[in-house]
């Protein structure tokens, strides 16, 4: 089989990785996140028109009806309609801007959903999404540096981090809103880049094992080779049901399609580039997977 | 001989699978429109005519319904309805037509077969995003808990030094110390042996200064972490019997983290009235029991509250000695013979007024009077002839038990001579709901209109279609037979997946089918994992059966790394997560549990079927085989 020379290209890969990495830290700093409601509080209702429904003219009724501040979007179609009240509001308003939508409106309103998030909630969920990313880069290095080797976790955590912050920094930069399922579908990116990358290094210390006299650079191009065709053919089945989710899902599943869908490019992208390179980088050599003597047991294996 | 299975492989896969198929069936069946009656009491027995009022009301309105039924022991029933648009207005005439004392729910139906019933097997819940409903979340103020206890703190301490003519100055310094000061030793190691004896979990501390010996008493976070879980839990069994009155079909109670709870109501769209009827302020009060001779208009006549009494009734006086508020705690015990009864502590001022008044009536009785808000419903005519429902609040009183007073009565005393432990606790409940022990507040309330739900329900159920379908045509497209082997695995693994959540009672929710969508994706890829394995032992010059039996020894190792580190994700998610992020790491995880046994086992066993045991020269694994195939 042809083994291509993907090492080579790791300079281009670097500067490429780090242009994201810079674009999307830099947008996170400035421009921040689009906090969804789950996260800054606030009050959201959604409702449907019988028909198409005028937005200028429910902005109008909802600043003379003493909700100034909100904003009103259509949401999917034109005729459902997205309000979403700043905070200060209570958990009632929801429900009092519904009854003053309808006695505005002379075809039907009907109430899709309403929420109300407290400021406390969205503060601690905030943390508890940041504490969740923490603790799962914390245990798969733990699990990868128990079952592997140290510099293996090292590798994995770099790739999975670089994912996450270049994820967050697409959502930034478009300005896209980031809420609590868009946050579920960064930590499924966590899981799916994962399994990538370890896919990948499980070959690679196949190889180191295999092929003795090869130099690392060697063995990794030989095993990113024999691995690319598996990494691709997964990630198209994943991007497909993806992209069938995104088109077919519906607006409350929309966030967490495009975040998946990013994230699968990018991850597919970093088991290949970024935990391979980081390997080279911190001098991985045959010597650091001789030590377990189970797995050493396995090159004795009178494989036919 | 090579890749054949034993038989009892074989047979346990396939077991497996219809095991699956079984349990997964009742979610094919599509649940009724239905409504529920239930009595508002537990007295109020729903009978044949009851329903038949319902039917009747329903028939002249012209809506559609089938399979009424009462439960067995006439407490509930459910009339199912056709159309599920008609639900809303059929409630209504219903209401309308059985007045006051019925709890009439949208509830849907199941129509699981009694087959399927008598295996055990259940459709899965459906989450509020894709039913429709309430969800709310309230925050317990245990802060005012807190405080409360504090003062009772304060109030005993100076007490107890009082009545031990002890000498000292009790102030309260922040939120959990109180500082007491002596002007000498001996009355500060006096004040200590009374603290110590008295509440033995607060934690002392002498503190010497010029001219004042001091102790500071504090409450330990034991103590804090106790107040707060009781006070929690108080207003979750408070919740839990004001929920029960809304009459859902099957709402959701439960304490999350400290101190918040939160409550999940399908099928309700009215949320003011629900959280009118969870924000309701029970309270009490304590009055004596009027004397034989007593003038009409300085008496009252009260109805017992509970079942077994109905009907009997006492006369109180007219004057209150205190109210609800000023309970502080009560808690079902034991005396020393054994005998159940409920300790009842109140505040420094509800201790006051209750020896006032109690010192000069002993051996009267005493009445405790539960005071609960409730609604009449009464209809108004508008201009347009139509009627619409309007609610009228009153407060009913009824009176929880009227014990005798033994003795002049302080802050701490207790009712005895309760019949059953069970009496005590219940009687124990009632006077803490009136007690509040900390204030709810709504910080969370999320509504979903019947509408977005089944619509959520439609899309989801869509792109599971439409992505299974695009999955099939490409691997068999690129896999061939194999390809074909490992769609049947994915499909299996669907199943089961379905099977395995209706079987632990899990909810299906929004993010959940997001989940089940992005399993399909990646389940396939330890099938993947395998056969770029077949393909390379190929490539190398290996026979067809050989290549078969590496390949799927090899890539076992690699898929069970990949996955437990997936599973370790998917179970940080379920730890961290709340509300939809908990629904979509429930069906990843269990996704990558059932994709495990169909693509590993599962495929291999169809692949053992097709080519086990033959001569090969040459397998179906996709196009570039050919090149490599060393026959």
């Amino acid at each position: 089989m042809k083994v291509f020379n993907f090492m080579g290209w790791r300079l281009v890969a670097v500067v490429f990785s780090a242009a994201l990495l810079v674009v999307s830290i830099g947008s996170l700093a400035v421009r921040q996140l689009e906090w969804g409601l789950d996260f800054t509080g606030g009050t959201l209702v959604e409702v449907h028109y019988g028909d198409s429904a005028d937005l200028d003219a429910i902005r109008s009724t909802l600043d003379n009806s003493g909700y100034e501040g909100a904003t009103v979007v259509s949401f999917g179609t034109d005729r459902d309609v997205l309000i979403r009240l700043p905070s200060g509001f209570t958990d009632s308003d929801g429900n009092a801007v519904l009854t003053v939508l309808e006695e505005a409106s002379d075809t039907a309103v009907e109430l899709r959903r309403t929420e109300f998030i407290g400021p406390q909630v969205g503060e601690e969920l905030r943390e508890q999404g940041g504490l969740a990313m923490l603790l799962a880069l914390g245990l798969v290095m733990l699990y990868i540096g128990f079952r592997f080797q140290l510099k293996f976790a090292v590798g994995a955590v770099a790739a999975l981090v670089h994912d996450v912050l270049i994820t967050l920094g697409f959502f930034s930069v478009l300005g896209l809103e980031f809420d609590l399922t868009v946050l579920a579908a960064l930590l499924a990116v966590i899981g799916y880049s994962l399994n990538d990358t370890i896919v990948v290094a499980d070959r690679i210390r196949e190889n180191f094992r295999k092929l003795r006299r090869a130099d690392p650079v060697e063995v990794i191009n030989q095993s990113l080779s024999e691995t690319l065709g598996r990494t691709l053919v997964t990630s198209l089945t994943t991007l497909l049901v993806l992209a069938s989710l995104a088109f077919f899902g519906g607006e409350m599943i929309h966030g967490f399609a495009v975040a998946l869908i990013v994230g699968v490019f990018i991850g597919t992208y970093s088991s290949i580039y970024v935990s391979a390179t980081t390997l080279l980088l911190l001098g991985v050599s045959k010597e650091d997977l001789m030590i377990p003597v189970k797995e050493g047991a396995e090159l004795d294996d009178p494989a036919p | 001989m090579l890749n054949k299975y034993p038989l009892w492989k074989y047979l346990l896969v396939l077991g497996v699978v219809c095991l699956g198929l079984l349990y997964a069936a009742p979610n094919l069946y599509t649940p009724d429109p239905a409504l529920q009656l239930t009595g508002e009491s537990s007295a109020q027995v729903i009978d044949e005519a009851t329903l038949r009022r319902a039917t009747a009301a329903l028939e002249e309105a012209g809506i559609d319904h089938f399979g009424e039924e009462i439960d067995a022991n006439g407490r509930n029933a459910l009339i199912r309805l056709r159309d599920r648009d008609a639900q809303l207005r059929a409630q209504a005439r219903v209401a309308r037509a059985l007045g006051d004392g019925f709890i009439i729910a949208l509830n849907l139906a199941p129509t699981t077969p009694d087959w399927l019933l008598a295996v055990g097997a259940q459709p899965m819940k459906l989450g509020l995003d894709l039913s429709g409903g309430v969800h709310f979340k309230l925050e317990v103020d245990v802060q005012a808990a807190v405080e409360r206890r504090m003062e009772y703190y304060y109030s005993a301490i100076r007490r107890v030094l009082r009545e031990e003519r002890i000498r000292g100055r009790v102030t309260v310094e922040g939120d959990r110390r109180v500082a007491l000061a002596f002007r000498s030793e001996a009355d500060r190691e006096a004040a200590r042996a009374l603290v110590v004896d008295k509440h033995p979990e607060l934690l002392l501390d002498r503190v010497d200064e010029a001219d004042s010996w001091r102790l500071n008493a504090d409450m330990t976070d034991i103590t804090v972490d106790e107040i707060i879980d009781y006070a929690v839990s108080q207003n979750l069994t408070t919740l839990r019997n004001r929920v029960n009155e809304l009459g859902v079909s099957e709402p959701l109670v439960q304490r999350q983290g400290r101190n918040r709870i939160v409550v999940e109501l399908p099928g309700i769209q009215d949320t003011a009235e629900a959280k009118r009827i969870l924000g309701k302020v029970a309270n009490l009060e304590f009055r004596l029991v009027a004397a034989p001779d007593a003038p009409a208009v300085e008496k009252q006549r009260f109805e017992y509250r509970s079942e077994e009494r109905s009907g009997a009734y006492e006369w109180l006086e007219r004057d209150i000695i205190i109210t609800g508020e000023r309970v502080s705690g009560a808690q079902a015990s034991f005396d020393q013979n054994g005998q159940p009864n409920v300790q009842i502590s109140l505040d420094s001022e509800g201790g006051t007024l209750m020896n006032r008044a109690t010192r000069n009536n002993v051996k009267r009785r005493m009445g405790v009077l539960f005071i609960e808000r409730k609604y009449r419903t009464r209809y108004e005519e508008q201009a347009d002839g139509t009627e619409v429902p309007v609610k009228v609040p009153y407060d009913e009183r009824k009176l929880l038990t009227a014990p005798v007073i033994q003795q002049a009565l302080g802050a701490q005393f207790q009712i005895t001579g309760l019949d059953s432990p069970m009496e005590a606790s219940e009687l124990a409940l009632m006077l803490r709901a009136g007690a509040l022990a900390a204030p709810i507040t709504f910080v969370e309330e999320r509504t979903v209109g019947p509408s977005l739900g089944a619509e959520n329900i439609r899309l989801g159920v869509k792109s599971v279609q439409v992505g299974l379908a695009l999955v099939v045509v490409f691997m068999v497209l690129y896999y061939r037979i194999f390809g074909l082997c490992a769609v049947v695995a994915l499909s299996a693994n669907l199943v089961l997946l379905l099977a395995f959540m209706s079987l632990i009672g899990a909810t299906l929710t929004l993010p959940g089918i997001a989940g089940i969508v992005l399993t399909v994706g990646m389940a396939v890829d330890a099938n993947v994992l395998i056969f770029a394995r077949i393909r390379e032992e190929l490539r190398e010059g290996r026979a067809p059966q050989m290549a078969i039996h590496t390949g799927f020894e090899r890539a076992v190792s690699t898929i069970l790394d990949a996955n437990i580190t997936t599973l370790i994700v998917a179970v940080i998610l379920y730890a961290v997560g709340t509300g939809p992020i908990k629904g979509f790491a429930v069906t990843l995880s269990i996704g990558i549990l059932t994709s495990m046994f169909t693509a590993i086992m599962g495929t291999r066993s169809l692949v053992n079927l097709i080519y086990g045991g033959r001569r090969l020269r040459h397998l179906a694994i996709g196009k570039d085989i050919v090149q490599g195939d060393v026959a």
